[in-house]
Order: structure tokens, then sequence, then C-alpha cells
């Protein structure tokens, strides 16, 4: 691990049960001050890979490390101290519906800071700003669009300006303008905090966009390739090629393991 | 036969496991609570959410229950001569049974399956998660709160159920039928014991509100994110609730009671 790895995934293997690995040895490293994309279909364990990060699983085997010390879930002091470090924009926003827009943001500052709320005020305000809701903040979690609170999400993730910032799908569900629009914040986030960004996602075209660095995850949680975006862009690996051009059927396949479809259907063999 | 035993050992271990499980969570609550102090807005909200919106069922209840009670005490009391025990008897019914325990039940029906339902969707929208990631303990945050509102008002509601079940009574005895009134309010005074009566009663609603609450954030914290899996939730919130209730209930009686 050299000094600019932020984060180290290190061999980690996980299941939720021991029969079914979620993730298989896998190896990463997040560099840090950079956007990281981790590319992968559905179900082939980005989200868990993030939740390893956050301390929230523990895995099987292998460790990952956060900026030089291991993240140990025993340990719920050192936990919560780490996790302070952390930002997460979850996949549907996890906004706490009873509370408004201004006070989900507002939400981590009240938690872990000692400030006046003149000061709460003004920092929450500057965030919802900065992603284009300042007018919003009074609004009811129930009124606002999926892609407003993905943006607020965002805006509660950065409150306490973490130096890491976790993206979950961040593009799922969202219509081209807010897609946009979420892609430039991420980018413009990374850039003027200096955090360093790791974003889970199967959009292929808006994450090439803004990464600085990709791996690409496949069934079964192992690492296919990574490298800088146009380096997966040209690669020639059947599978690779498979996910970036979203072909149905390849390497991966389109069908779920069954038996034949005649047999099933009683027909002659 | 060695499968059935097989089976058998296993859904006791199952059982246990369980129990252990509900008792460690429990303890952690316990735990936690004396700390929500520090956030008394967060409790005063959820006073207001759980005890003062169980106000309306709480009160209708007790009143109909008070006016029932007073006619069928007076329909038993009369042929015996004793129609000027009627105060008495539906008192101590009121504030040593039907107060806290008609209350339990009310209550797991109205506030606990609200609290269950509430905490379920809260883990279903991940937002119990983005607390944990956030550094919030959400045990600290959301469920202790919530047990300290629901221990708290559990024995308010059940002395207002007991109190308007008394008025109910009071106006179908006095006003209706015509019970002296001196004599309804006067045996009350006489022979109802603050401490051994009320004061029982009122131990008893503080028991069950441990119960219902924390049953009822126990199946929300630990419910199947799922929508079937907040409905299930919430019917065993009601069903275990009112089992434990039940059961504490005999219990308690026959300590507090007891004539030895």
């Amino acid at each position: 691990m050299n000094s600019e790895t932020f984060i180290q995934i290190d061999h980690v293997t996980f299941g939720y049960d021991a029969n079914r690995p979620i993730l298989n040895d896998v190896s990463m490293q997040f560099a840090r001050g950079k956007v990281t994309a981790i590319l992968g279909g559905s179900g082939c364990g980005k989200t868990t890979l993030l939740r390893l990060i956050g301390g929230v699983y523990r895995p099987q085997k292998g460790r990952v490390v956060f900026d030089g010390e291991e993240v140990d879930t025993r340990n719920r002091e050192k936990l919560y101290s780490l996790r302070r470090r952390l930002g997460m924009l979850f996949q549907f926003g996890a906004l706490f519906t009873d509370l408004s827009v201004y006070e989900n943001v507002a939400f981590p500052l009240r938690e872990h800071m000692d400030l006046s709320e003149t000061m709460i005020h003004d920092i929450v305000l500057m965030k919802l700003n900065a992603v284009g809701l300042r007018g919003a903040a009074q609004l009811r979690i129930s009124e606002v669009s999926g892609g407003m609170a993905r943006r607020i999400a965002l805006a509660r993730a950065v409150a306490l300006d973490p130096e890491v910032i976790m993206y979950d799908e961040p593009f799922a569900g969202l219509d081209p303008i807010s897609m946009g629009v979420t892609a430039n914040l991420i980018r413009r986030l990374n850039d003027t905090t200096g955090a360093t960004s790791l974003m889970v996602s199967h959009d292929v075209q808006e994450c090439f966009a803004i990464a600085d660095y990709t791996y690409l995850m496949a069934p079964g949680g192992r690492v296919v390739a990574h490298g800088k975006p146009e380096e997966l862009n040209d690669s020639t690996d059947p599978e690779v090629r498979q996910f970036i051009r979203g072909e149905p059927d390849g390497p991966v396949k389109f069908h779920y393991p069954a038996a034949p479809f005649a047999e099933e259907l009683g027909l002659p063999q | 036969m060695i499968a059935l035993v097989n089976a058998l050992g296993q859904a006791t271990l199952r059982a246990f496991a369980g129990l252990g499980h509900a008792a460690y969570f429990f303890l952690d609550l316990l735990r936690y609570t004396p700390a929500s102090l520090r956030r008394f807005g967060l409790v005063v909200d959820q006073i207001y959410a759980i005890g003062y919106r169980s106000l309306t069922i709480i009160l209708a209840s007790g009143f109909a229950v008070g006016c029932v009670l007073a006619l069928q005490m007076y329909y038993a009391l009369v042929p015996f001569g004793a129609a000027e025990s009627l105060g008495l008897v539906v008192n101590l019914s009121l504030v040593r049974e039907l107060g806290p325990v008609v209350t339990a039940l009310l209550f797991a029906g109205r506030a606990g399956t609200a609290l269950t339902a509430e905490i379920g969707l809260m883990k279903a929208g991940e937002q119990l998660s983005a607390m944990e990631l956030m550094a919030v303990d959400p045990r600290s945050r959301v469920l202790a709160p919530r047990f300290l509102a629901g221990i708290v008002s559990m024995p308010i509601l059940a002395i207002l159920y007991s109190a308007i079940g008394i008025l109910g009574a009071w106006l179908i005895a006095v006003q209706l039928i015509g019970v002296d009134p001196a004599n309804f309010w006067s045996i009350m005074q006489s022979k109802v014991d603050v401490m051994r009566d009320i004061g029982n009663g009122i131990v008893k609603s503080f028991v069950f509100g441990v119960i219902c609450t924390g049953v009822a954030l126990y199946q929300g914290y630990e419910t199947q994110a799922t929508p079937e899996g907040v409905a299930y939730a919430t019917t065993r919130t009601v069903v275990f609730s009112s089992l434990a209730v039940l059961a504490m209930d005999f219990i308690l009686t026959a300590m507090m009671f007891s004539t030895s």
C-alpha cells in the first residue's frame, strides 16, 4: 500500500451466509483525492463492499485498511471515529422522513458538533446551495422528487466535510438532467474538497465521464478488470466488453442456471 | 423418530437463541435509556406521539368500561342489598386491574403497532443504516427516547383511564340510577388504599409500559426490511405484548394482593 492509497481492500472474502460468498478474494486500492468507480451488475457485491469499508460487516477473510489502519468492527469507539470521516450517499437517499430538508442536512452537525444555531443555519444553507436546493430547505421529505432527494442526501453526506465520500448507485432511477447534475456535483465536490470518492454504479457512461479510476466486478464477487476509464473502454476482454456495451449474452449469461426448457415443459428430448 | 427429536431440539435451540437475543436487546435498551434524558426534546416529541395521541382511544374506552361496570355491578349487588358498595367495587376493579391491563392492551394496539411500523419502515428505507454510517447509534437516537416515552406515558394513561372510568360509573350510578352520591364517594375514600391499590396499579402499568414499548421496539428493529416483514412484525407486537401483559398481570396480582 503506497502513501497515495487511502483505502485498501486486501483479499477480502465475505458472504451473508457461509455457503454463498458475495465477495470472493477481492483486492482494490482507492487513491487519495481521486474519484474511483466500482462498476458491475446487480448482485455482484458492490454495495456490500461499501458497507465493509464503513465497518457495517466484518470480512470473513482478508482486511479493509482505512488510512493505514485496519477497520475493526469490534472496537465501537474507533469504528465511530472512522465513520465520522466518512460520508455516504445511499441509493435512495435514506433521508429521515420525519425531518424537513433543512433538519436532514443539519442532522450530522447537531449530532457531532457543538455549534451555535446561527452557525448550523449558515452551514446547512451553504451545503444546500452547493446542490442547488437552498430554496427547498423548509420542504418536507415527502414533498421532494427522487432527484432532489438524492441531492439533499448528498448535501447531508458532505455536511461534515468528510475525507471519504461513498456513493451507492448515485445515478439509479434518475432522469437524464438529474443524472448529469448529479455527475457534475460528484466531480465538482471531489475537486473542491479534495475528498476521496468511491462510486458504486452500473451506469457505465456517467461513471467513465467523471471517474479517475475504475474497477469492474462480476457475479460471484470477483474483480474482472481495473484501470483508467479509457483503458477499460479499449479492453478486449469479453467480460469487460459485454458489460460496457450492455450485451445481453456473453460470458455473463442472461438465463439463471436452470434445467433444459424442453425438459421442464415435458417435451420429448 | 430421530428426525422428530432433531427437529424438536432445533426448535428449542432457536427459541432460546431468540429469547437470548431479545434479552440482550432489552439490556442494551436499558443501558441507552438514561442518556436519552440528555435529548429531552426527542422524549417530549415521543410522549406527544405515543401518549397524547393515544388519549382518545384510552379515554373513550375508560369511560365506556366505567359506565358498563357500574351498570353490571349495580345489577349484581342490588339482590344482596350491597348497592352502597358500588363505588368501591368500580374503583378497585379499575385502579387494580382494568386500568393498567386494558390501557396496556389498547396501548399495544395503538402506539405499539405505530412504533413497530415506524422503526420497521425506517429500517426498510435504510434510515437506520444511514444513521449508523453517520456514527450515530440508532439505539441511542431512535429507540431509547421512544422507550422512555413509552414507560412514562403508560402509567399516566392508566391513571386517566381509571379516572374517566370512575367518572363514567358516577354518571350511571349516581345521575342515572340514583345511588346516593355521598355513599358512592365516601366508601372509596375510606376503603381504597393509596399505596396498596392505586400505587400497585401504577407499578403494574409501569411494568406493562416496559413490556409493550420494549416488544414494539424489538419487533421494529429486528423486522425483515420488506412490506411483509413489517406487517408480520406489527402483528407480533400486538400478540406478544398482549400475552406478556396478561401473564405478567397474573404474576403481579399474585405478588401484590396476596393476603398472607
